[in-house]
């Protein structure tokens, strides 16, 4: 669930890349797999969970998976905000359900389970701009153990209007009536927007496996001059050298005072063909969810889309596939993928 | 009263975000929970909150709501005779 609307065969050929400062996701309609009762009590983060979670259900042939992960930076931030404005306007009378019940993070792991009557592991985590790795890190962890065969895991996130305006007045959001995009970025803040991306890991490769989940490494601080230094421990780990990976995706989201960090990383990594995704759809706590998303159709096709090239380097055979992103020189995460 | 009566239905519409349903669709005797319009036990939490706040009605007794949210009609009534703003 993205702007540029549901994943689908052709999204990369039809998307356009986006330079407004917020940008909305494409809603599709949920009345085919959600009842009407249910759906008018659900925000927008609610929705585009349970469409995202069943997308990746149904590519993956699985009906109901042994465990649900959830990755969120604000949760359900518009109920959040809608329950709060409640109790500030009416004094705090007249206080309403509704809003309070969905307003908690853990609303939409809680919902999806529900409707799928999936009672296995459940969990969400809140680690702003690492939310996601976490749920990753976790997914893996589960299967590697044996615990689970399968896991349900993804990153959702939702507009809301209180917060966002906010956002824009510290300038974390680029402000209203700049249209820039990631590439002609010369204001400070970023463009934000919203959105849900879900996948199923395994322990088994299927027909259906888009790609292999090597390792997910995850650091709160590391300075600029470090961060090479991070990656090539990383790849060591891994049995790995930065001349290895044939495919960099980075989270690069033309933030002038922080795509610094970027920089060393595409010197570093020599052979890859530098990815980037944020243009497509936008800045979230949870967007670099997208990138697996990314790496996997990658793996799975064996080249990238023009419309995700940062730089014109060769493309060459892909089989490491590093993602790394930071959110204002916070939050790092590093994935390795590798096609299967 | 014909006009507190489509005033409710207004109101109980934006205040469920009952989507696709407008205020002809519904009908003064229908009944608001079950088979009629369908609203469960969480809109009748909000239907309290709405009698107090829209109409300074305070309901004490729970067991009073089954019969007052039985329809618009009924609920028209009881507001007509105890609301205090």
């Amino acid at each position: 669930m993205t702007p540029q609307g549901i994943w689908r065969p052709s999204f990369f050929e039809e998307a356009v890349p986006i330079d407004s400062p917020i940008t909305a996701a494409i809603q599709p309609s949920y009345k085919a797999l959600i009842p009407p009762a249910l759906i008018r009590r659900m925000s927008r983060g609610i929705k585009m969970g349970i469409f995202a979670a069943q997308q990746a259900l149904d590519e993956a042939g699985v009906s109901t998976p042994e465990a649900i992960i959830v990755g969120t930076g604000l949760g359900c931030s518009e109920d959040s905000e809608k329950f709060l404005r409640t109790i500030l306007d009416n004094d705090e009378q007249f206080l309403t359900p509704t809003s309070f019940i969905q307003s908690t993070h853990n609303t939409v792991a809680a919902q999806i389970a529900l409707r799928l009557a999936c009672q296995g592991y459940n969990f969400t985590y809140v680690n702003r701009s690492v939310s996601f790795e976490s749920g990753m890190l976790d997914a893996m962890l589960q299967i590697h153990s044996g615990e689970v065969a399968n896991v349900l895991v993804g990153g959702v996130d939702e507009i809301s209007d209180h917060t966002y305006s906010l956002l824009q007045r510290i300038g974390y959001i680029k402000p209203d009536g700049v249209n820039e995009s990631i590439k002609t970025s010369q204001t400070q803040g970023v463009n934000y927007a919203e959105g849900a991306t879900f996948f199923l890991l395994s322990g088994e490769r299927t027909a259906e496996s888009y790609a292999e989940l090597v390792d997910v490494h995850i650091i709160n601080s590391v300075g600029e001059d470090e961060i090479t230094a991070t990656i090539s421990g990383f790849l060591q780990g891994n049995g790995l050298t930065s001349h290895d990976i044939d495919i960099a995706i980075l989270g690069i989201n033309g933030d002038k005072a922080f795509d610094s960090y970027y920089f060393p990383v595409q010197e570093q990594l020599t052979n890859a063909d530098v990815l980037y995704y944020k243009h497509l759809i936008g800045q979230y706590d949870s967007c670099s969810a997208f990138a697996p998303a990314v790496a996997a159709t990658v793996a799975k096709h064996g080249a990238a889309q023009p419309i995700l090239r940062w730089q014109g380097r060769p493309q060459r055979p892909v089989k490491n596939i590093l993602l790394y992103n930071q959110y204002r020189g916070k939050d790092h995460s590093l994935l390795l993928v590798r096609t299967c | 009263m014909v006009e507190l009566k489509e005033e409710l239905k207004g109101k109980i519409i934006e205040v469920l975000n009952l989507e696709d349903v407008t205020v002809g669709d519904i009908q003064d005797g229908d009944a608001l929970f079950g088979d009629g319009l369908g609203l469960d036990s969480i809109d009748a939490l909000e239907l309290i909150v709405l009698l107090d706040k829209e109409y300074g009605i305070k309901l004490s007794d729970p067991k009073q709501g089954k019969a007052i949210f039985k329809s618009i009609e009924t609920m028209a009534a009881y507001i007509s005779e105890n609301r205090t703003k």
